[in-house]
């Protein structure tokens, strides 16, 4: 007996044309454009692999890369567990619960290039709230010169931005916990910790895990944010992997290198979703 | 209709790379279509159908010509014969 229906599958021919369209046709382009060099005007030179090789050994894709991996780094270990004490200690009954709600809400309404200006202007010790009280508390605090304060500036900025919805979706795991475990944990006599150890954490690894994948894939593609703030400065001191890129192609118009960039940036960034998706579904499978 | 195609840059040796991919998908197409893929577990822990396994083949390939060319630069031949064997390999124990 037949147990499936092949006709299903032209309901995903719109999807498919649209993906070519968006998706498959641009990267063809890209890697054609990887192997040949351009003056513009639609004229190809060949190049063979020679933008690949430069750069895979050039510093300026190392430190840039090296850069990335930092800041996405930094962020996770910051937003994760600050998103998980914040979903902890949310309100979950009575008027303060949809105010929380609202309010971790609103950073994540507000669209990339307007946050990034936020903080510029946030931070500036002329007129911005931030430089200048730290200016008057006698803290030497410049984000256009000086590269820790560079950086500091675009992780708290990120940890403002995007910590609400790690707190929005660990909030999420912890109300679907039943209360029979919590009642369960109280008869046992369970302290805190071993409430959050042995019931809460495991109960929100689920939602824990895609709020860790959705902020390692995004950190890593950052760029509006730190761009309006810095620009990558100062030097190429917060420089990362999209700045250099759209530099290299646009501000240099080096068409070539640029797309062999885009194409081992978009490896790692695959290979990456690939490990955490795989980690993820096995997990999924163990745990039923 | 004069579709100008000039702006995709297209080279024979591209050309050749997707028609390339674009036949392994149909082959692995036809071929699950005939006999629909069992998973099975592999040396990594994880199971995996003869589509995962053409995956972690192309895109583990990727990366051993990208560390070829880092670690010895172009010609990539060599690495070409260690892209076939890997995936060979992944085909047989992953």
């Amino acid at each position: 007996m037949k147990t499936w229906n092949n006709k299903a599958w032209f309901m995903v021919v719109p999807v498919v044309i649209l993906v070519a369209f968006s998706a498959v046709i641009p990267l063809m382009t890209v890697v054609n454009y990887s192997v040949q060099d351009t003056f513009g005007n639609n004229q190809f030179f060949w190049a063979g692999l020679e933008w690949f090789n430069e750069i895979v050994n050039s510093e300026r894709f190392h430190d840039a890369l090296g850069r990335q991996f930092l800041f996405t780094f930094l962020i996770l270990i910051i937003e994760i567990p600050l998103g998980v004490y914040i979903a902890l200690h949310m309100p979950t009954k009575g008027w303060g619960r949809p105010v929380a709600l609202v309010l971790m809400s609103l950073p994540l309404l507000i669209p990339w290039n307007v946050v990034g200006t936020i903080w510029q202007i946030f931070g500036r010790s002329d007129i911005g709230l931030l430089g200048y009280t730290l200016q008057l508390l006698g803290i030497e605090y410049n984000y256009t010169q000086n590269t820790f304060d560079a950086w500091a500036t675009i992780i708290v900025m990120d940890v403002w931005h995007w910590t609400s919805l790690v707190a929005l979706l660990a909030y999420a795991g912890l109300q679907s916990i039943p209360q029979a475990y919590y009642q369960a944990a109280r008869i046992d006599g369970a302290s805190r910790w071993a409430v959050f150890r042995y019931i809460q954490l495991p109960k929100m690894r689920s939602v824990l895990l895609i709020a860790f994948l959705l902020r390692f894939m995004d950190s890593f593609m950052i760029y509006t944010e730190p761009f309006v703030v810095t620009g990558g400065g100062p030097g190429n001191s917060t420089t990362l992997l999209s700045i250099d890129l759209v530099k290299m192609a646009i501000g240099q118009f080096d068409l070539g290198p640029a797309a062999a960039f885009s194409l081992v940036y978009f490896l790692i960034i695959l290979l990456l979703s690939w490990v955490f998706y795989t980690v993820m579904t096995n997990i999924d499978k163990q745990e039923r | 209709m004069d579709l100008d195609m000039s702006w995709m840059a297209w080279t024979w040796q591209t050309a050749f790379f997707f028609g390339a991919i674009a036949t392994a998908l149909v082959i692995m197409i036809v071929w699950t279509s005939l006999k629909p893929p069992v998973p099975t577990l592999g040396i990594l822990g994880i199971e995996t159908t003869p589509g995962d396994r053409l995956f972690i083949s192309l895109l583990g390939s990727a990366f051993i010509c990208l560390g070829a060319l880092f670690f010895f630069g172009p010609p990539l031949w060599w690495a070409l014969v260690a892209c076939v064997l890997y995936a060979l390999a992944v085909f047989r124990w992953v």
